[in-house]
């Protein structure tokens, strides 16, 4: 197995997390695209693990996903805060500040 | 063509696909599973890294936890079950949007092939729970106990957020 199979597979999924985190307007939708952003670090945190022979790597894989679930805990409770407010989840539509 | 090398091909080929689905398909539930195919599949190239207690950990936070808390923020939002347009931005927003991912893939892929165009991972000694256990419990104590302070925060937070008053 080559190193950069692996590489290549976790920039891939980063690049379709960008998109998504750009291109959606549903906030669940958005925080999903969030999700593979963190899983294609993971994937080469593992892989880099692999490639220097060093555990650290999947120490610190763990850890992004101990962070992943604590991020989707308080972003899912701000999108349900957000929708009993305004009954709507659509990103777009949250322009109170915009002057 | 060695056999971890195929098993790669078919899994990254599925990966693939799941995500196009999960930041395209005009339907919230199906993209939470293609979510968990997506997961699936990472947690089986952690297998293939020989990182097996990170690819089980994936499975349960991920899978098992995770993708749970995202249907119920879906049922909760009272997502419209079938094809629903207002999911996506406009053309005008998704199109940039792709012209940026493309760009980032371009530049991640070519400078990936630069650095590491001819490494080959090679005799990669299988680590066991043990191994990552120790280092956890020796070199990385000091994170861990702020993991679990940011834990405890978050599940104090997400309460205090969700909480009807």
């Amino acid at each position: 197995m080559m190193l950069n199979q692996f590489l290549f597979l976790g920039a891939f999924l980063f690049c379709a997390g960008v998109y998504g985190v750009v291109a959606r307007r549903n906030g669940v939708l958005v925080l999903m695209s969030v999700e593979l952003m963190l899983n294609a670090v993971s994937l080469n945190f593992v892989a880099f693990s692999a490639h220097l022979n060093d555990v650290a790597g999947q120490v610190f894989a763990l850890f992004v996903i101990a962070i992943a679930a604590a991020e989707v805990g308080v972003g899912l409770a701000i999108v349900l805060l957000i929708y009993r407010n305004r009954v709507s989840i659509n990103l777009d539509e949250l322009d109170t500040l915009k002057g | 063509m060695t056999v971890p090398d195929v098993a790669f091909g078919i899994i990254a080929a599925a990966m693939v696909l799941a995500t196009i689905g999960v930041v395209t398909v005009r339907n919230v539930v199906h993209a939470a599973l293609y979510l968990v195919i997506v997961l699936a599949g990472v947690a089986a190239q952690y297998i293939l890294l020989t990182a097996e207690f990170v690819a089980w950990v994936q499975v349960l936070i991920y899978i098992g936890a995770i993708i749970v808390l995202f249907l119920f923020g879906i049922m909760l939002t009272r997502a419209p079950m079938s094809n629903d347009p207002d999911l996506d931005n406009p053309p005008g927003v998704r199109l940039p949007a792709l012209v940026v991912a493309i760009f980032l893939l371009g530049v991640l892929a070519s400078l990936l092939g630069d650095a590491f165009g001819k490494t080959e991972l090679e005799g990669i000694t299988p680590t066991t729970t043990a191994t990552v256990g120790d280092a956890i419990f020796q070199n990385y104590v000091i994170p861990f106990e702020v993991v679990s302070m940011l834990l405890l925060a978050a599940l104090i937070g997400a309460v205090v957020i969700a909480k009807r008053d």
